[in-house]
Parts: C-alpha cells; sequence; structure tokens
C-alpha cells in the first residue's frame, strides 16, 4: 500500500503537479506533430521514421554506457565496441549468410570488449579513460588491418510490419514497420529502466556505482557485479554496432562509427544517466538530424555546412539552457579495492 | 662496473641509473611486449614481422629525411597532447582538442595567406598567435558553459567538434576559398612564404616550438600560483572554493589554455607542413592527442616521448607499408597495447619484478562527475 500524501489533492492530480514540465513538453511535441502531419503528411512521416532509426544506435550506446557507469565503470570505449561489432557482424554475414547469426555474434563481438574492459578496470584497476582509449584504438585498428575491400554484402535486415498496426495512419509507418534491431532498441530502454529502478539486481548495480564499501559490507560482490554489468553493456553497443552494417549502411566501411559512440556518451550524461532520459535525448538528437537531412533536401538557401551544425548547436542549448548541472554515479570512475 | 655489489657500495651514479631504469623499464617493456603481439598478429595474417618492423624504423629513423617526418608527425601531437593534460590537471576532460585545433589550423591560414606585406619575424608568429588564441576561443566556450550553466564539458566538447568541421568546411568552402582559377576543391590559398615556419637543417621549427610549450606548461603547472590552483581544483574543487581559489575562473581559463595549445597545434601544422587549410588534411590530430597525453601519463614532458614513440609509427608505417606490403593500421594495433601495457604497470612490473609505488599511478576519470 502506497502512503498516500497529507494534501487535499487527489492522486491524479499530484502526479500531474510533480511532473507538470514533462506533461508540457509532452504537450507540446505532440501538438507540433498534429500540427505538422495536417500540413504535410507524407513529410512529418518521413522525418519521424528517419528519426527513429538515426536515434536507434545512439541510444544503444547511451545504454551501454550508463550500465556501466551505474555499477560504477566509466565507458569511453562505446566508440570502439560499435566499430568492431559492426565490422565482425558485417564480416559472418558474409561468409556465414545468416543475418540473424551475425546479430548475435556482433553482440558477442560487444560482450567480450566489454569483457575487456571489465578486466582492466575491474580486476587491473586501470585508469578508466586509459581502459577506453585502449578499446577505441584497438578496434581502429583490427579493423583497418584486416579490413579487405571488395567484400560483397549478403543483404540487410528488411522492415517487420506489426500486421494491423502499422496501419494506424503516422504512429503504423513510424513505430510498427520496423527492422528487428529497431524494435529491439525500443524493448531494451523498458527493459534496462525497469531492471535497474525496480529489480533487486538494478538495486545492488545501483548501490555497487554509489558506495560500493557500502555495498560490499552488506555481502554484494563488487567485483562480480561490475564484471555482468560491463559485459551486457558491451552486448548492446554491440547491437548498435551490428546495427550499421546488417541494418542501416548493409556493409561496412573504415570508421563507420563516424563519432556515433562519443554521441552516445553524450546522449547519457544529458539523459542523467537513466534509460529514458537518455531515450529523449536519442530521439531528439535523431529527430535534429532528420530534420537537418531534409531542410538540406528542400533546397533551403543558408549553406549545408551551417544547417549540418544544427543537431550540435541545438544540443548545446537545449543543455545549457534546459538540462543544466549532471551527477554521475557517485564510484563512477574509480577501481574497487577490497579492505585488507 | 658491476651491478650485483651491496647497496650500500653503490655510489650516485648507479643509484641515477637506477632511477633512470625505473623511469623508462615501464614503457620499454610495454613497446616490445606490444611489438610482440603485433608481431603474432603480422605473423597470422602471413607478413614477415622482422621485414615489416625493419621497415618501420627505416621509415621512421633510417636517413635525416625520415627523422625530419617523425619530428614532423609528433609535432602535433606534443601540443594537443600538452592540451588535453593541461586540462586533465584540472579534472577537465578535453575531448574537443580535435575541434580547437582545427580552428586554430583555419585562422592561421588566413591570417597567413590574407596578410600582405609583412616581414616573416612579424608574419609567421603572427599567424602562430592568433591561430591559438582563435583555439582558445573555442575552448573557453566549453569552460564558461560548464561554470555558468552547468553543461558537462564532455558533451560540450563533442557537439563542438562537429561544429568546428562545419565552420572550416564552410570557410574553406565559401568566404575562405583558393579563388584561383584551376582550383576546384574546398581549400584556402596558399599562405604567404613568410607566414611559413622554416625547417632548420632537418628539424622543423614547429617541433622545437613544441618543446618549448612543453617547459611552459610544465612551468605555469607547477610554478606559478595559476598551476597551484588548477592541479588543486582538479584534486577536489569543492575543497579549492573553501580555500578561497576561484573555480569558476581556474576552470574557464585552463580550458581556454588548453583550446589555446589545441589551436596552436594546428597553426602549427598549417604553417609548417600543409601551408593551407585544407578539409581531412588534420583529421583524427586532436583525438590522438588524448592518446599521447594518457601514454605520456599526463605529464608535460612525458608527453613527448609518447608524441615522438606515435610520431615514428606514423612516419614509419607507408614505409612499412611500400616495403612489406603491411597495412599501416597495424600500428594502431600496437599503439593500443603500449598504452595497455603502460598502463597497465601492474603486469609489466611483475614481469621485471620491480616493486610498485603509487605515486606513478595515474587518476583522471574521478573528476567526471563535474
Amino acid at each position: 500500500m502506497e502512503l498516500t500524501a497529507p494534501t487535499t489533492r487527489s492522486a491524479t492530480t499530484s502526479w500531474i503537479f510533480k511532473n507538470k514540465w514533462l506533461l508540457l513538453i509532452g504537450a507540446i511535441v505532440v501538438g507540433t506533430i498534429a500540427y505538422a502531419y495536417a500540413t504535410n503528411d507524407r513529410v512529418t512521416t518521413a522525418v519521424l521514421a528517419s528519426t527513429l532509426r538515426q536515434s536507434t544506435p545512439l541510444i544503444l550506446g547511451a545504454l551501454c554506457g550508463l550500465i556501466g557507469e551505474r555499477s560504477g565503470v566509466v565507458n569511453i570505449g562505446i566508440e570502439g565496441q560499435m566499430l568492431l561489432a559492426a565490422f565482425i557482424a558485417f564480416l559472418a554475414n558474409v561468409y556465414l549468410g545468416n543475418l540473424w547469426l551475425a546479430l548475435i555474434i556482433g553482440a558477442l563481438t560487444g560482450a567480450l570488449m566489454g569483457a575487456l574492459l571489465a578486466f582492466m578496470a575491474v580486476t587491473l584497476k586501470m585508469d578508466q579513460i586509459i581502459g577506453g582509449t585502449v578499446i577505441n584504438i584497438l578496434a581502429v585498428g583490427l579493423t583497418g588491418y584486416f579490413y579487405t575491400a571488395g567484400l560483397v554484402t549478403k543483404g540487410k535486415f528488411a522492415p517487420i510490419s506489426l500486421g494491423p498496426l502499422a496501419d494506424i495512419p503516422l504512429i503504423g509507418p513510424v513505430l510498427f514497420n520496423n527492422p528487428p534491431i529497431t524494435y529491439l532498441a525500443i524493448i531494451l530502454v523498458f527493459a534496462v529502466h525497469y531492471v535497474l529502478f525496480h529489480t533487486r539486481w538494478g538495486l545492488r548495480t545501483r548501490a555497487v556505482g554509489e558506495h560500493p564499501r557500502a555495498a560490499d559490507t552488506v555481502g554484494i560482490n563488487v567485483f562480480r557485479t561490475r564484471y555482468i554489468n560491463v559485459i551486457l553493456a558491451g552486448a548492446i553497443a554491440g547491437l548498435g554496432g551490428a546495427f550499421l552494417t546488417l541494418e542501416g549502411v548493409g556493409s561496412f566501411e573504415r570508421l563507420m562509427t563516424n563519432g556515433r559512440g562519443f554521441l552516445a556518451l553524450a546522449i547519457m550524461i544529458f539523459g542523467k544517466w537513466t534509460p529514458l532520459g537518455a531515450w529523449a535525448g536519442a530521439l531528439l538528437f535523431g529527430f535534429l538530424y532528420a530534420l537537418n537531412t531534409q531542410l538540406q533536401f528542400s533546397g533551403v538557401s543558408l549553406p549545408p555546412q551551417l544547417i549540418g551544425s544544427l543537431p550540435y548547436v541545438a544540443t548545446i542549448l537545449v543543455l545549457a539552457g534546459f538540462v543544466g548541472r549532471s551527477r554521475a554515479p557517485a564510484a563512477s570512475g574509480q577501481p574497487y579495492e577490497t579492505e585488507g | 662496473m658491476t651491478t650485483a655489489s651491496a647497496p650500500e657500495d653503490r655510489g650516485n651514479g648507479a643509484r641515477w641509473l637506477r632511477q633512470i631504469w625505473r623511469g623508462i623499464s615501464v614503457p620499454l617493456v610495454a613497446v616490445l611486449l606490444a611489438g610482440l603481439i603485433g608481431a603474432v598478429l603480422l605473423v597470422i595474417s602471413g607478413a614477415n614481422p622482422l621485414q615489416a618492423y625493419g621497415a618501420l624504423f627505416k621509415g621512421a629513423f633510417g636517413s635525416p629525411v625520415a627523422i625530419q617526418r617523425t619530428l614532423e608527425k609528433a609535432t602535433p601531437l606534443i601540443f594537443s597532447g600538452l592540451a588535453v593534460a593541461f586540462a586533465f590537471k584540472a579534472g577537465l576532460f578535453n575531448i574537443g582538442a580535435q575541434g580547437q585545433l582545427l580552428i586554430g589550423a583555419i585562422v592561421a591560414a588566413f591570417v597567413g595567406f590574407s596578410i600582405h606585406g609583412l616581414p616573416a619575424i612579424i608574419h609567421a608568429p603572427l599567424a602562430l598567435l592568433i591561430g591559438g588564441l582563435a583555439g582558445a576561443l573555442y575552448g573557453a566556450i566549453p569552460g564558461a558553459l560548464k561554470t555558468y550553466t552547468g553543461a558537462h564539458e564532455v558533451i560540450v566538447t563533442i557537439m563542438l567538434n562537429y561544429i568546428a568541421i562545419n565552420i572550416t568546411d564552410y570557410l574553406a568552402d565559401g568566404p575562405w576559398k583558393d579563388p584561383s582559377p584551376t582550383n576546384i576543391v574546398a581549400r584556402t590559398p596558399k599562405i604567404l612564404p613568410s607566414a611559413e615556419l622554416p625547417i632548420l637543417g632537418n628539424i622543423p621549427l614547429g617541433f622545437i616550438f613544441a618543446l618549448v610549450a612543453a617547459v611552459v606548461v610544465w612551468w605555469v603547472l607547477y610554478r606559478t600560483t595559476l598551476g597551484y590552483e588548477i592541479r588543486t581544483v582538479g584534486l577536489n574543487s569543492s575543497a579549492a572554493q573553501y580555500a578561497g581559489i576561484r573555480v569558476a575562473r581556474t576552470i574557464i581559463l585552463t580550458m581556454a589554455l588548453s583550446g589555446f595549445l589545441a589551436g596552436l597545434g594546428g597553426a602549427v601544422e598549417t604553417q609548417g607542413i600543409v601551408f593551407r587549410y585544407q578539409p581531412g588534411f588534420n583529421a583524427g590530430l586532436g583525438f590522438d592527442g588524448i592518446t599521447t597525453a594518457l601514454l605520456g601519463k599526463t605529464s608535460p614532458f612525458g608527453v613527448i616521448p609518447a608524441a615522438l614513440l606515435l610520431g615514428a609509427m606514423r612516419a614509419g608505417a607507408s614505409q612499412m607499408q611500400f616495403d612489406a606490403g603491411v597495412a599501416k593500421e597495424i600500428t594502431d594495433v600496437i599503439t593500443a597495447f603500449i598504452l595497455f601495457f603502460v598502463a597497465a604497470d601492474v603486469i609489466v612490473k611483475t614481469l621485471i619484478r620491480q616493486r610498485e609505488s603509487d605515486d606513478e599511478k595515474v587518476v583522471l576519470s574521478k573528476g567526471w562527475g563535474g
């Protein structure tokens, strides 16, 4: 039984009051979308569908980052984890000819890089910024060294239409007619949120990230918790990498992650280390990307490079104007030493 | 000379040698181990590691020209490495050295091609200075946003890197585009000879500037009040505030100086190597600053050998590709493992049976939470 607030307000009104800013922003977003759809349904649908696609690798990367940090391990190697996973998943697809198998191999590659990060951060107690940088350089080196031009792709994931849901105007084509990794990303946002804030494992993970000594005292295995979280997080980054080669572009190019891992890091901080907040950040960024493409397409008279800066300038403005100070999990970045 | 004698018999010379050995043993063993792993990879992929490493060495040190190329490649890395290391001292992670370097490079090019009639003794330093100042301004933005709005410098610098690419692409393809009728690509005009940095013998002047910059950074950090304030803020910003240090001012100033160093790196690259600004020519130099700073354990003097090592591998990579047919990316793999073994000095020290000392351990990521 929940405690009731000692006010005359009903539960509903107090909930609305508590979340007034969120509701206001939500109302503005819905209103804008409705207005845009009424003005030009085709373009609105295209921009929103593109928003979701652009946000997918970013939210997967951001989830990877925040799971690690919630357990106390800073991960600036997301870029490398994604790049290597994209490469290995591509090779798997070329040589095995099976997209699902390639997807699993991509996730495993990410997990393996996660294990490497955990080994450096937890076991060797290496500085975690260095650990992440090692992963980034290693991925650039390995993918560049073993890359051979002219490998022919074996196709990519096609959209899966969710039956009658996909026929709903606007919402249908945007949300219910997507390739598998995009669905998976959305499911993962809610799954990670649930696990992190509503399960015993999540509570333990957060305890390890905030105060490992206290967690240790009550019998939580700090090292094991960090290892498992960082490895699972790596698998999620691997999905993000696999998205690029199996769902997005369809083939591998050198350095194809193009800074997405670092953007994911920014989005994670933007979302204040929460899955839902990060998702909002990723969607905002995806939207700005989509809008940017649309603007260049529609022949606005501004130089393309200046329109191209829009997502980045807007992110800084939103961050400086509305989001403000963010606080990392207290023990994030610090190796844990057992006493004795 | 024997080293097997009892400790009390050792003279000052031996102790001195031991000090040097302590300092260089870990990096030396790290390079050897990383080279070994690289050799295994080379063998797996069917190449001859001796031939590959031989060519790499020849390309990096084999002739005066090779050495000059190594120094040229190391120069921007020293600057961007110093920029990142300097910010680390205040607990700030400047991922934006890349953007600051690009801005410095294009502004130096602009000063270099647009101002006529100045003697070299004024023109070249002026272009360097203004390039550096442009980087400083660009670096001060994330510092100011952090102090006044709480915006995390990591996000802001990442965004500013992308914005810098767009700004420089726009300038090089728009107002500052090379107007000569033969030019069809996005690039600025060539800078005037008076703005070029000369090469003294086989030593580029820019490299000497980089060494001077390292000394100045060391001096500022360890011999001035500002440096003391920067390091105190880096260790514990609330304690610094309590002790009366103006933390906000220190953060903005640190980011500006860090940006100044990165901007200088770009300017030196423009005036000493490329002689104009052309998009893509400075790609990654700022990001490599992170690697350089970490490899140099964020010490101003550690950055120099780190940059020389990376520069040598870069200078030798094309020779290796040419002679042994080995893709140059193998040097990235080796770099990753060198960084790994330098940072994981527990492994190396166990291997060579050296006791661990805590004071050498690098701790950077504690400043993350901002």
